[in-house]
């Protein structure tokens, strides 16, 4: 349900009906911005966003984004620590 | 493309597997005595089989996929009623392309467009409302049709539409909502779930707390997540470690789109367009209880089952389910697709019998397009 | 050179006189098609010879295929460009060198006959950097709203090496699946191009003739055993034909299929997969292991090539099913569609 992707909005195109140009991956198609305007439409330029059936329904938070993947970094990380001494234990073993 | 290939990463993903495992293992699931976990939007379904993350995770781990793909649960009767309007000859039937080929009673919209009826895909509701301005001798007919996330464009539509006074518009509502059918399924006697994976995007709409009920009255953790392959592994190893802590909450992997409280803006145009239905017909699930939507008498006139005289306007109606379809004990998880008799001999997604076969979104078109089944018998 | 007589079709529109067998017609083929096409005869039959049919155990290679596209007109081609170059290739992939095509028009009463010009115009251009000949045609009028503007059908003759045998079912396990560029491209254009979903892009179709490019393939990778243009269905359908044939499984890679960023974008937002997207110049061919390289080697030196990788390879397990490691690690089927993949909101 709810196909939704991560657009950048690049220009407003008709402020009266909150209309904005979004780009993905070279893609353009206009969007409405009404659900996503905290502030004066023309400083959504450079802005990402959420899109789903051409409206822009969510503005893209890129601080949470970057802790989402911290986490992610992180388990990978300890991940490695724990392969590199099973790895080091099997070692041992082999020797042993 | 940013804030998808980061969540790609193979090499992440491999962590993250192995962290599943080993918490899996604590907690003694094996494939024979499986963790159900259930990812409640279709979208999250499409996403574990086009990355095969059914096949990535722990064995001890089955996904149970639910009833979140609004074509799936979409009643014949409500199909039947589209294809009644399109075919009046005033009318420009528009549409997700998605909905064209569920099979109602007589025909699918496909069917009803090559008997001549005037249908048209559309990509969102705002094409639908271009139409109507640049038709003002036709009807222009948006059919409504999606769970929280899609609502609000429709209901922007509808305002705009007002604002413009453009009175050939009107959207014939189907909408639904998530907490309900959730509900119903928690309900269920034969429920095995022990934890949700949320869906991300309905949350971006409503937030994060109508969900707390699952946790609070139910016992059960849930994990509204994002839609990439790492979203989804992070939350099942999320939704693992609260079983393992016994802890059962909502939590929140897709932070960078969905934000606690929801979406203000589309919220308020919900409410100011739509009212709740007493109940609404689910495909597989039958009448639930305040689970879809209809629009405010205040916008009455862009109401296509009023200026139609269809649905549930036109009075109470039921059409029975095919013979021999299993999608409702498929959708509350009682038996994998492949389970049911009818899978791959009555029902293809060449000839779908149930809903669950109509949609790519659908657990059992999935399964068949993607191999969930096929492919394991194979390996086996 | 004598120089040209004055031209007597004067119309802008295509009327039904121009099919009505008299001097409205005789005029419109003389100054649209025979003009552009220039064929030896205007008898109502080719008559062919080719130094090539004279080698003991050559073999004559015929196909038929129909055009319909909307819009006529797309960034990278229009529908005359995708009559010459679809069936080039039908003959291509088979290991025949095409030769000559026979062009059937069905054009719709008020079709632009500026536009009919264009369009003749791009077939001849392309069927001289295809080395075919267009010898015969055919054209029809019909009534406004009994067609969509115009249909083309072309029919294409080619010759086969004596000893050359390309097929499906010679496919062995070990054999290596090559494409030679981008996929999608065309598809995503027309999507776009079509106008309904107001999606704009720089895409252009991929639309091109692959018979200098199979040849070149076939002199560097003599034991190459099949090719397939992965048109309507994608690569998706080609590969499951292919498997389908042979009794083989193929398994391909996700990270090694070539795709556009923008083709990947249009993919995204409609809820589309690049695979089952149509193709008009992008071909699939399997070759033993030990030709692989050459062959890519051989593929790469030509423009249509220049993008040729390896995506997979045939395999002895799971016959006549194709499966796809996914980018991610995991392996899934890619099965063939039903239908027309739909753009999707869920």
């Amino acid at each position: 349900m709810c196909l939704g992707i991560p657009g950048r909005i690049v220009a407003i195109t008709d402020e009266a009906r909150q209309m904005a140009m979004a780009e993905v991956s070279g893609v353009r198609r206009e969007v409405n911005v009404a659900c996503v305007l905290d502030r004066p439409i023309g400083a959504l330029v450079g802005e990402w966003v959420l899109i789903h059936v051409g409206f822009a329904m969510a503005l893209i938070d890129e601080d949470e984004a970057a802790r989402t993947l911290d986490a992610l970094r992180d388990l990978g990380e300890a991940q490695e620590a724990l392969d590199a001494m099973a790895e080091g234990q099997r070692a041992l073993e082999g020797r042993a | 493309m940013k804030y998808a290939t980061e969540f790609r990463d193979p090499k992440a993903a491999r962590a993250v597997l192995a962290r599943i495992a080993q918490v899996a293992d604590v907690l003694g699931a094996t494939r024979a005595k499986p963790v159900h976990i259930m990812e409640i939007c279709g979208g999250h379904t499409h996403a574990i089989f086009r990355f095969g993350l059914d096949k990535l995770v722990h064995e001890g781990v089955e996904f149970i996929h639910g009833p979140g793909c609004p074509v799936c649960v979409l009643p014949m009767s409500r199909v039947d009623e589209c294809v009644q309007i399109a075919e009046r000859p005033e009318v420009i039937f528009t549409t997700f392309g998605d909905a064209m080929r569920v099979p109602g009673t007589r025909k699918s919209l496909l069917q009803a467009k090559a008997e001549g009826a005037d249908i048209r895909m559309v990509y969102s509701p705002l094409d639908a409302l271009q139409l109507a301005r640049r038709n003002p001798g036709r009807e222009v007919v948006f059919f409504g049709l999606g769970f929280e996330t899609t609502t609000p464009s429709t209901a922007l539509a509808i305002q705009q539409a007002a604002r413009e006074g453009l009175a050939n518009f009107s959207v014939f509502c189907n909408h639904i909502t998530v907490p309900e059918p959730i509900k119903a399924l928690l309900d269920d006697p034969h429920m095995v779930l022990d934890g949700f994976i949320g869906p991300g995007h309905v949350s971006m709409v409503i937030g994060t707390h109508p969900y707390d009920f699952i946790a609070r009255d139910y016992g059960k953790p849930i994990v509204v997540a994002g839609f990439e392959p790492l979203d989804l592994l992070q939350s099942v190893l999320m939704v693992l470690d609260q079983i393992r802590d016994g802890r059962a909450e909502v939590e929140n992997q897709y932070a960078r789109v969905v934000p606690e409280h929801g979406n203000p803006v589309s919220l308020a145009a919900i409410a100011d367009v739509y009212e709740r239905r007493p109940s609404f017909e689910w495909r597989g699930l039958g009448e639930i209880d305040a689970s879809g939507l209809r629009i405010r008498s205040a916008y009455a006139a862009f109401d296509a089952e009023e200026k139609f005289g269809v649905g549930y306007a036109a009075g109470p109606r039921h059409v029975p389910e095919p013979e021999g379809c299993a999608c409702g004990a498929v959708m509350t998880g009682r038996i994998k697709p492949t389970a049911c008799p009818q899978f791959g001999r009555g029902c293809t997604p060449d000839m779908p019998l149930g809903a669950l076969m109509v949609s790519s979104e659908g657990a059992c078109s999935a399964y068949w397009q993607y191999g969930g089944a096929r492919a394991t018998e194979a390996a086996e | 050179m004598n120089a040209a007589p004055p031209p007597r079709l004067r119309d802008t529109r295509v009327t039904l006189s121009h099919g009505g067998g008299g001097r409205a017609m005789r005029d419109l083929i003389d100054e649209v098609f025979a003009s552009a096409f220039r064929p030896d005869t205007m008898e109502d039959q080719a008559r062919l010879t080719h130094p090539a049919l004279a080698e003991p155990g050559a073999r004559l290679a015929l196909t038929t295929d129909s055009f319909v596209v909307t819009p006529l007109e797309f960034p990278g081609g229009d529908i005359g460009k995708l009559a010459i170059c679809g069936t080039v290739n039908d003959l291509a992939v088979g290991g025949a060198r095409p030769l000559w095509l026979s062009a059937a028009f069905i054009l719709e009463e008020g079709c632009e006959i500026a536009l009919l010009r264009r369009i003749v115009a791009t077939m001849a251009t392309e069927a001289d950097k295809a080395g075919v000949r267009i010898v015969t045609g055919d054209t029809k009028v019909v009534g406004r709203g009994a067609a969509d503007g115009l249909f083309v059908t072309t029919t294409g003759v080619g010759v086969i090496p004596p000893g050359r045998h390309l097929a499906a079912d010679t496919i062995r396990p070990g054999d290596v699946a090559i494409v030679n560029g981008v996929l999608g491209d065309h598809g995503a254009t027309i999507l776009a191009a079509r106008g309904d979903l107001a999606l704009s892009t720089d895409l252009v179709s991929d639309c091109q003739s692959l018979g200098h490019l199979m040849e070149a393939a076939i002199a560097a990778a003599p034991g190459l055993r099949a090719a397939r243009d992965a048109t309507r269905g994608g690569l998706a359908a080609a590969l499951n034909e292919m498997a389908a044939a042979a009794g083989v499984g193929i398994e391909i890679d996700e990270d090694s299929l070539p795709l556009r960023d923008e083709v990947r974008g249009v993919c995204e937002i409609l809820g589309l997969d690049p695979l089952y997207l149509a193709n008009e110049g992008t071909l699939v061919a399997f070759v033993p292991e030990a030709e692989a390289t050459a062959a890519l080697a051989a593929m790469r030196a030509r423009p249509e090539g220049r993008g040729a990788v390896a995506i997979g390879r045939a395999v002895a397990a799971h016959p006549g099913q194709v499966r796809m490691r996914t980018a991610f690690g995991g392996m899934r089927i890619v099965d063939m569609l039903v239908g027309e993949q739909l753009p999707r909101i869920c």
